[in-house]
C-alpha cells in the first residue's frame, strides 16, 4: 500500500459525513458549556444539538446519493446503513426535544447531556455502516460508553447512579465477549471484513471456531439488546436512568446493534444461526412478559417489555434473509416511535426527580390530562399490537416470516406471549382511565418541544399502521443491495 | 352519484361513516347536548347510508355483492377487499340499527366524559360493520381486534361494580383466544400468498395447498377458538356474563347485539367456508356442546337474582342455537341460525335496554329490589312484555321463526338433537316469563317503587323500533330469508359435495 492509498478520497469523507457533523457538534457544544451561563444554557445548547442531529439527517440524505464502499473498504453506504441512519438520528432529534424541558425540570447541567447524545449518535450510526468487526466494534465501544454516563446523569439519585455502574460493569464484560467473537472469528475465516468472513464460511465443513465466534458476538450484542438469557441488567439501569435517555438506548443503540446482527447473522452467513435465535428468542419473549406481569413501577414494566421486543425482534432472525430483514427493519423503526413516545410521556409526568413513576401515580390520568393520557394509550397499544398502530404490522411481519419459514412453535410461543404482553400494558391503561387517583399528582401542561416529539412519535406510530408499504418496500430493496 | 358507482363505494362508506363522525367528535367542545345530538345524527345517517344495501341487494345474483378490491399494501400482498352476502348484509344492517338506539339509551344514563363515550361508541361501530365486510382475512382480523378496545373502554370506563375486572377478562380471553386465529390465518397465507377469503377457498377445493391435509385440523381449531369464545360456547363463556353485568347499557345492547355474532359469524364464514371437511368431522361434538349451551345457560338464567345476569346467560342458550343450526348443515338450519343471530339482536338487545332504563331508575339489577314494577310503570311493563314474549319465541314475533328453523335443521341432522334443543325453548320461556312475574306483578313490596316515572319520549322513541322490528321480523320473514337462504346455499354448495362424494364412494 503506498502513500497516496493511505489517504482518504474525498468521497469516502461523504460516507462518513452524517458522523462528522454529529462529531463537530458535539464538541462544539463541549467547548461552547463552559462559556455560557450555567441557566442559560439550557436552551441554547439544547437547540444546537437538535440543529446538530437535523443536520446530519440532512447529510444522510446527501449520502445516500453517494453509495458504496469507503475508508479502505470498512465503512459501507447502502440503502441499508441509510435507512438505520435515518431511524437513529431521527430518534436522536426526537430524544433532544423531549429532553429540553426534562433538563430544566430536574435541574440538570445541560451541556455534556447534549454532547454525549451526539457521540453516541455517531458510534451508533458508524455501528450501521460498518462492514469490517474492528470498526464495529469501535464504534460500539463509542455508543456504549455514552449511554453509561448518560445512564448516570442524574447525579443526585443514588439509584441512578448504581444505573451507571451496573450498566458500565456488565456492559465491559459483554463487550469483551464480543471482541473475543471476533477474534476467533478472524482465527476461522482470515479477516475482520465481512464480505470476506461471508466467502470464507461458504467453504464445507464450516471451522468449528467460527461456530464458537459467532456464539461469543452473539452474547456481546445480545446484552445490548436486551436479549434473554443477558437482559438482568435492563430493569435496574432503565428505572434509575433519566427517562430521555431510556427513550433513547431503548431504542437507537439497539436499533444499531440490530442492524450489526443483521451484517453477522445474514450477510456474513453466519453459521449456527437457528438455534441461537430460536432459544434466546423465546427466552426473552417469555422471561420479559413474566417478568413485565408483576411489575408496578412504569419505568420497569417498560424495561421488560423492551425484553420481549427484542425476543420478537429476534424472531426475524431465524427465518431467510428476503423475509427476516425487512422484518427486523420496520420492526425497529416501529418499535422507536412507539417507546420513544411512551417514555417521552413518562419523562413529563415524572415531574421533578421523577417522582411519579407506579401505577398508582397514573390513576386518573385519563382525566387531569387528556392528551397526555390519550397519546400513551396509543403507544401502549401499539406496543401490545392492536391494528391501526406500527406495532402491529411489526409483530405482523415477524410471525407471518417465521410461520413462512415454519417455525410454527416459535409463531405460537411468540403470539402467546403477544396476548400475555396485552395484560400489563393494559393495566396502565386501566389505571389512566378507569381508576381514580389516591393522591394529588401535579400535571403540567405540554411544553412545546415536548409537543413537538409526541406528535412525531404518534405519527410515525399511527402512519406505520395504516401504511406500512412504503417502509417495508423500501427495506425489501435494501435487502438486495446487502446479500449483493 | 350514479347507481353502479354508488354500489362500489357503499361498503366503505357505511363502514367509515361513524368513524369519520368520531374523528370530528375530537374536534368539538366539549358541550355535552350538542355530542349527543351529533352521534345520534352520525348513526342515523350511518343507519340510512346502510339501507342502501338490503334495497340495491339482488338475491337472484350468487356470491358476494357491492364488492371492492384494492391493494392496500404490496408485501405482503393484503387487499382492501369488502363484501357482503345476504347473511352479512343484515348484519351490517343489524348493527347499523342498533347504534343510534344505543346512542339514545345513553343520553342521560351517561353524565361524564361524555366526549369520549360517544367517540369509543362510533368507533366501535366501525369495526363492528368492518368484521361483517372483509372478504380479505387480514382486513378481518384487523377490523376484529379494532373492536377489542373500544368495547374493554366502554365496560372498563362506564360500566359499575367490578368494571376493571370485567373489561380485563374479556380482553384477555378474546385476545388469547384471536392469536390462535391469527396463527391460523399467518400459515394460510405462507401457502397460499394471499389473505383473500375467495382465493384462498379456490386454492383449497382445488387441493392446491402443500401439507394441507395435515395441518387442516389445526387450523380449524385455531379459527373455532376465537369464534367459539367470542360466541360464547360453553364452556368458553364465563366472561359473558362479567362483561355483561359490569357494561353500561349501551355497551351490553352492542354485546349481546352485534358482538356475539362476530363468533357465529365467524364459524359459518370461515370454519365452513374454509374447512368443510374438518366442519363435518368435528360437527359432533360442537352440536354437544352447542346443546349443553342451550341447556346449561338456560338452567343458570332461571336461577339469578340480578336481571341483567338473566339476559345474559339467555344469551349464552341463543347463541347455542344458532351455532346448533349452523352445525347441521341444513338448509333450514342455517337459515334459522342466521335468522336467529339477526332476532336476538332485536329482543335481546331491546330486553338490555330495558334493564338499563330501570338501572337508572333504581342502581340495581336485583330483581327481589323490585315487585309489582306494573302499576306505577304501565307502559314499560308493557314494553317489557312484549320484547320478553318476543324472545321466548311467541308465534308471529321474532324468535319464533328463527328457532322453529334451527330445530327443524337439528331434527333433520339427528333427532335427538332436535328434541334436547326444543326443551331449550321451553326453558327460555319458563326463566324470562318467571323474572317477568317477579319483577312487575304482585303487590309492590318497596313503597320507594311506587313514585318510578314511567317512560319518558326519548325512552320510547329508543325501545319502538326493537319492538316494532320484532313484530315486522316475525310477520314477514320472508324479507330476510329471501336476501339469507341464497347465501346460505352457496355456504352449503361444498356440503352437498361432500355429501355426494361420500355417497359415491
Amino acid at each position: 500500500m503506498n502513500t497516496a492509498q493511505m489517504i482518504p478520497q474525498g468521497v469516502d469523507y461523504i460516507r462518513i459525513l452524517p458522523e462528522i457533523v454529529l462529531s463537530v457538534f458535539g464538541i462544539v457544544i463541549m467547548l461552547l458549556d463552559p462559556l455560557v451561563d450555567a441557566r442559560r444554557s439550557q436552551r441554547g445548547l439544547g437547540f444546537l444539538a437538535l440543529t446538530g442531529s437535523l443536520a446530519a439527517l440532512a447529510a444522510t440524505g446527501y449520502q445516500s446519493q453517494h453509495a458504496g464502499l469507503g475508508f479502505w473498504n470498512m465503512v459501507q453506504v447502502d440503502a441499508f446503513s441509510t435507512f438505520f441512519h435515518y431511524l437513529i438520528l431521527a430518534i436522536t432529534a426526537v430524544v433532544i426535544l423531549t429532553s429540553f424541558e426534562y433538563m430544566r425540570v430536574q435541574e440538570i447541567r445541560a451541556g455534556e447531556y447534549y454532547a454525549l447524545i451526539l457521540f453516541g449518535a455517531v458510534g451508533m450510526v458508524l455501528m450501521s455502516s460498518a462492514v469490517e468487526l474492528v470498526l464495529i466494534f469501535i464504534a460500539l465501544e463509542i455508543s456504549s460508553i455514552s449511554t453509561y454516563i448518560l445512564a448516570g446523569f442524574r447525579r443526585r439519585a443514588a439509584i441512578s447512579s448504581e444505573s451507571s455502574v451496573k450498566y458500565f460493569l456488565l456492559g465491559s464484560f459483554a463487550t469483551a465477549f464480543f471482541l473475543y467473537g471476533v477474534a476467533l472469528m478472524f482465527g476461522a475465516t482470515g479477516s475482520t471484513r465481512i464480505p470476506e468472513i461471508a466467502h470464507a464460511l461458504t467453504a464445507v465443513p464450516v471451522p468449528l471456531l467460527a461456530f464458537v465466534g459467532v456464539a461469543l458476538m452473539f452474547v456481546g450484542l445480545g446484552f445490548k439488546v436486551a436479549a434473554a438469557p443477558f437482559h438482568v441488567w435492563t430493569p435496574d439501569v432503565y428505572e434509575g436512568a433519566p427517562s430521555p435517555v431510556v427513550a433513547f438506548m431503548s431504542t437507537a443503540p439497539k436499533a444499531a446493534v440490530f442492524a450489526v446482527l443483521l451484517r453477522i447473522f445474514f450477510e456474513a452467513n453466519a453459521p449456527g444461526r437457528l438455534w441461537l435465535i430460536w432459544i434466546a428468542a423465546a427466552l426473552s419473549m417469555t422471561l420479559g412478559n413474566i417478568g413485565a406481569l408483576v411489575q408496578t413501577n412504569v419505568k420497569r414494566m417498560l424495561a421488560y417489555s423492551s425484553i420481549a421486543h427484542a425476543g420478537y425482534l429476534l424472531v426475524a432472525y431465524a427465518v431467510a434473509p428476503q423475509d427476516g430483514i425487512p422484518a427486523v427493519m420496520f420492526y425497529t423503526a416501529a418499535y422507536a416511535a412507539m417507546n420513544v413516545g411512551a417514555f417521552a410521556v413518562a419523562s413529563h409526568f415524572g415531574g421533578s426527580g421523577e417522582r411519579y413513576v407506579t401505577l398508582e401515580d397514573y390513576a386518573g390520568l385519563g382525566r387531569t390530562s387528556p392528551v397526555l393520557a390519550a397519546s400513551l394509550t396509543i403507544f401502549l397499544l401499539s406496543l401490545i399490537g392492536i391494528p391501526m398502530t406500527g406495532g402491529f404490522f411489526a409483530k405482523f411481519y415477524v410471525f407471518r416470516a417465521a410461520m413462512g419459514a415454519n417455525l410454527v412453535g416459535l409463531t405460537i410461543i411468540g403470539l402467546l406471549n403477544s396476548a400475555v404482553g396485552a395484560y400489563y400494558y393494559l393495566r396502565i391503561i386501566v389505571a389512566m382511565y378507569m381508576k381514580e387517583g389516591q393522591r394529588e399528582v401535579p400535571v403540567s401542561p405540554i411544553p412545546p418541544g415536548l409537543g413537538v416529539a409526541l406528535t412525531i412519535s404518534l405519527a410515525a406510530t399511527l402512519y406505520l399502521g395504516l401504511l406500512p408499504g412504503r417502509v417495508l418496500d423500501y427495506a425489501s430493496r435494501s435487502v438486495a443491495e446487502l446479500l449483493h | 352519484m350514479s347507481e353502479p358507482s354508488m354500489n362500489n363505494s357503499i361498503l366503505t362508506l357505511v363502514t367509515f361513516i361513524p368513524l369519520a363522525g368520531a374523528l370530528l367528535l375530537m374536534f368539538m367542545p366539549r358541550r355535552d347536548r350538542e355530542i349527543r345530538r351529533f352521534a345520534l345524527a352520525v348513526s342515523l345517517v350511518t343507519f340510512i347510508a346502510s339501507l342502501h344495501l338490503p334495497v340495491h341487494f339482488l338475491a337472484s345474483q350468487p356470491g358476494y355483492q357491492f364488492e371492492v378490491n384494492n391493494q392496500w399494501i404490496t408485501t405482503p400482498n393484503i387487499h382492501y377487499h369488502m363484501g357482503a352476502d345476504g347473511i352479512s348484509m343484515w348484519l351490517v344492517v343489524l348493527t347499523t340499527f342498533l347504534t343510534p338506539l344505543c346512542v339514545l339509551i345513553s343520553w342521560k344514563s351517561i353524565g361524564e366524559r361524555v366526549k369520549e363515550f360517544f367517540i369509543i361508541l362510533l368507533v366501535l361501530e366501525t369495526a363492528l360493520i368492518g368484521v361483517f365486510v372483509s372478504l380479505d382475512l387480514f382486513l378481518f382480523y384487523f377490523f376484529w381486534e379494532a373492536t377489542l378496545i373500544p368495547m374493554a373502554l366502554l365496560i372498563g370506563m362506564y360500566g359499575h361494580g367490578r368494571k376493571i375486572y370485567a373489561a380485563v377478562k374479556f380482553f384477555l380471553y378474546t385476545m388469547i383466544a384471536s392469536m390462535f386465529m391469527l396463527a391460523a390465518i399467518l400459515w394460510l397465507y405462507a401457502k397460499v400468498g394471499s389473505f383473500d377469503l375467495i382465493v384462498i377457498q379456490d386454492a383449497i377445493r382445488r387441493g392446491n395447498v402443500e401439507h394441507f391435509a395435515s395441518a387442516a385440523p389445526w387450523l380449524f381449531l385455531g379459527f373455532f377458538i376465537a369464534f367459539a369464545v367470542k360466541v360464547p360456547l360453553f364452556p368458553f363463556h364465563t366472561w359473558l356474563p362479567d362483561a355483561h353485568v359490569e357494561a353500561p347499557t349501551a355497551g351490553s345492547v352492542l354485546l349481546a347485539g352485534v358482538l356475539l355474532k362476530m363468533g357465529t359469524y365467524g364459524l359459518l364464514r370461515f370454519n365452513l367456508g374454509l374447512f368443510p371437511e374438518q366442519s363435518r368431522s368435528n360437527a359432533w361434538w360442537i352440536m354437544i356442546l352447542a346443546l349443553i349451551g342451550i341447556i346449561y345457560g338456560a338452567l343458570v338464567a332461571m336461577v339469578q337474582p340480578n336481571m341483567k345476569k338473566v339476559i345474559a346467560y339467555s344469551s349464552v342458550s341463543h347463541l347455542g342455537f344458532v351455532v346448533l343450526g349452523i352445525f347441521s348443515f341444513t338448509q333450514a338450519g342455517l337459515d334459522g341460525a342466521t335468522f336467529v343471530m339477526l332476532a336476538h339482536g332485536v329482543a335481546t338487545g331491546g330486553l338490555f335496554m330495558l334493564a338499563g332504563i330501570l338501572y337508572e331508575r333504581k342502581h340495581t339489577y336485583e330483581i327481589s329490589e323490585k315487585r309489582g314494577l306494573a302499576t306505577p310503570m304501565p307502559a314499560y311493563a308493557a314494553f317489557f312484555l312484549f320484547i320478553v314474549l318476543a324472545s321466548v319465541g311467541l308465534p308471529l314475533l321474532n324468535g319464533f321463526i328463527g328457532e322453529f328453523l334451527v330445530l327443524s335443521g337439528a331434527f333433520q341432522a339427528r333427532a335427538i338433537y332436535g328434541i334436547l334443543a326444543a326443551t331449550g325453548v321451553i326453558w327460555s320461556a319458563g326463566y324470562l316469563l318467571w323474572m317477568y312475574q317477579r319483577v312487575f306483578f304482585g303487590k309492590v313490596t318497596h313503597p320507594s317503587n311506587n313514585a318510578l316515572p314511567d317512560l319518558d319520549v326519548r325512552e320510547r322513541v329508543a325501545l319502538a323500533p326493537a319492538a316494532a322490528l320484532a313484530l315486522v321480523m316475525g310477520v314477514a320473514p320472508l324479507i330476510w330469508l329471501h336476501d339469507i337462504s341464497p347465501a346460505v346455499q352457496s355456504a352449503l354448495a361444498p356440503f352437498g359435495q361432500l355429501a355426494s362424494k361420500l355417497v359415491g364412494r
